[in-house]
């Protein structure tokens, strides 16, 4: 009688709650959660997809801190540079440009909204020919043809093949499509601000536009913010494609363009070391959310 | 007159935010943001003037980006490319189009509903439920690959329908997107409808719904976008042919086209395929975009 009173209670209290948070949690439970644990207890075992897991406890994560020498000497590097470039970079490009869009009358923030938007519209696969062609190594590649065409080069560069050129080439590819769902995000929340808060900030004396951004626009805007700052995290740390689209092979030549995901990949799906990609895949996970608890800490709204 | 003029576009109406029209201040914007879009459109120009190139400007030297005589001709390959393979192209169409609306009407309303359920409602295991969520939306895709197959496998799902459907419907990311919004909704506004004695079905879709629109319409691009653009699951759940996307079989003919000697013909094709590929996505895009920013002015208190 207790239980069944207390139960009661609860279903009162909480029941509704539950039931319109259970479709959802189901799905991702079962499609989610369970995969993503698995992955995590995978990273504790010798998988090579074929066998049985094996338990070896923590010796991936040994391995991976004190002798995989690709990782320590390419792969890192080169994600944290991709990743403080792209990252807050993109960010901060994708703000401003949402500032700007705000600012015009809907038309043409209408058109350019939806210019600038149109990278993300289009599949990585079919974005890669394009991509290709425009850097690609003969005469033929736009990007050669134009230069020796202004006298600025001699004879074509192996762009995507060059060490020293791929990481350059990934970034502006990748920047390029980062006017993504946060920059949506963020626009529409510019656009949600009540045009009364800038007019009582004017009265109170607010004068230039970087106080206004600072004291008004961005407080007013947190959660929107943070899921840009979110979708910007993710998207960089995941980002991994790119390197091995435009360059045509996993290991990207001599490394340069190597990110964590094609780590990954290379262990998980060339040599078939599950166990070992799962464990570099949960120290990603690691590093995106230590990050996003930077971001929550400057946007979190104040509840 | 001319002095008229002048302070329309000088004044104090249309500067700042939102403005109805033109003003000075807004050459600024115009001088950084048109230069800048013509760079992000060129890739896109570049698919439509490929996909209309006859095959001797395709491999032109030196190369030409916009094409001088367009031609139809890689529209017509690539269909009577389809119409040799054993399935028609209209199965594939009509599996993409039926998915992808299912996979979005389904994935807005229980996202929605879950992120009411975790903004407005009070219950011990919220806070952790969301952080769970947050988690998983940072967890690497490529890392779950297999030990999502073989949940799929051990639910009888490879080659049916649902395996389209089912695994994309609880988007993490959507779920975070909608909560943020409803968490700007003030308290005030279901309270008052409570005291109404609205039943709580009847707060979310007369209440909360409507005013989450700019972020229903953000979801709506999202998913769709995710799920037109699908090629994955075709490739790793399903066998039967039929079952298949337009996405998978359009990046199957990119494939197989871009080496050998194909390749010529192929890259007009390719170019085709992308074009078709696109244009779904842009039309949702230029559909929602009105409501993704719409000022929510309507929204009452605030």
């Amino acid at each position: 009688m207790q239980i069944r009173m207390s139960f009661q209670n609860w279903l009162n209290r909480e029941g509704s709650a539950y039931a319109f948070l259970s479709p959802y949690a189901l799905l991702f439970i079962v499609f989610i959660i369970i995969p993503v644990l698995a992955a995590i207890l995978l990273s504790f075992t010798f998988f090579d997809a074929i066998q049985f897991p094996r338990f070896v406890g923590l010796d991936n994560y040994i391995s991976l801190l004190t002798q995989d020498d690709t990782f320590m000497k390419y792969v890192l590097p080169n994600t944290i540079q991709f990743a403080v470039i792209v990252g807050p970079g993109g960010y901060a490009f994708a703000f401003m440009l949402a500032w700007m869009l705000a600012q015009l009358p809907r038309i043409p923030r209408t058109v350019f909204a939806l210019i600038l938007y149109s990278p993300s519209m289009t599949a990585a696969v079919a974005m890669a020919v394009v991509w290709k062609s425009l850097f690609s190594g003969d005469q033929t590649g736009y990007l050669n043809s134009f230069l020796m065409a202004m006298g600025l080069l001699r004879e074509p560069i192996q762009w995507l093949q060059s060490p020293q050129y791929l990481m350059t080439i990934m970034i502006v590819v990748t920047l390029w499509s980062s006017m993504g769902i946060g920059f949506l995000a963020m626009l529409a929340g510019i656009l949600e601000i009540s045009p009364e808060l800038y007019e009582a900030a004017a009265i109170d004396g607010l004068s230039s536009r970087w106080q206004e951004i600072f004291y008004i626009t961005i407080p007013s805007m947190k959660p929107q913010m943070l899921f840009g700052a979110v979708m910007a995290l993710v998207g960089t740390f995941q980002a991994g494609a790119i390197g091995v689209t435009l360059s045509g092979s996993n290991p990207t030549p001599q490394y340069a363009g190597q990110l964590i995901v094609n780590h990954i990949e290379d262990y998980g799906f060339l040599r078939y070391e599950m166990g070992y990609a799962a464990a570099v895949s949960v120290v990603l996970l690691l590093m995106v959310l230590f990050f996003s608890r930077v971001a929550t800490r400057l946007f979190a709204s104040d509840t | 007159m001319k002095n008229n003029w002048f302070h329309r576009y000088t004044g104090v109406a249309n500067r700042g935010m939102n403005p109805k029209g033109f003003h000075v201040s807004q050459i600024k914007f115009y001088v950084v943001l048109v230069p800048l879009s013509a760079l992000m459109l060129l890739p896109i120009i570049y698919i439509f003037s490929s996909a209309f190139k006859p095959p001797d400007e395709l491999f032109a030297f030196p190369p030409r980006f916009f094409v001088v005589n367009p031609t139809l001709k890689n529209f017509t390959d690539l269909f009577s490319l389809l119409s040799t393979s054993g399935i028609p192209i209209s199965r594939y169409l009509f599996n993409s189009i039926l998915i992808t609306l299912v996979t979005v009407a389904a994935s807005i309303f229980i996202s929605s509903a879950a992120a009411y359920s975790l903004s407005k409602k009070r219950f011990k295991l919220k806070q952790m439920l969301f952080a769970i969520n947050n988690v998983a939306l940072m967890f690497v895709p490529i890392a779950v690959t297999i030990p999502r197959f073989l949940v799929i496998e051990r639910l009888h799902l490879l080659d049916t329908f649902w395996v389209h459907i089912l695994p994309v419907m609880a988007l993490p990311v959507g779920l975070f997107l909608l909560k943020q919004f409803i968490d700007g909704i003030p308290d005030e506004v279901i309270e008052a409808a409570q005291i109404d004695g609205a039943a709580d079905i009847w707060i979310y879709l007369r209440i909360i719904l409507p005013m989450i629109q700019p972020a229903l319409a953000t979801i709506a691009i999202l998913t769709f976008q995710a799920a037109w653009n699908n090629a994955e699951i075709s490739t790793l759940y399903i066998n039967d042919e039929s079952m298949r996307t337009l996405a998978f079989y359009l990046s199957t003919l990119n494939k197989a086209t871009t080496t050998g000697a194909a390749a010529v013909a192929g890259q007009g094709m390719a170019a085709a395929a992308a074009l078709i590929m696109f244009l779904p996505n842009l039309v949702i895009f230029i559909i929602l975009q009105g409501q993704v920013m719409s000022t929510m002015s309507h929204s009452g208190l605030k």
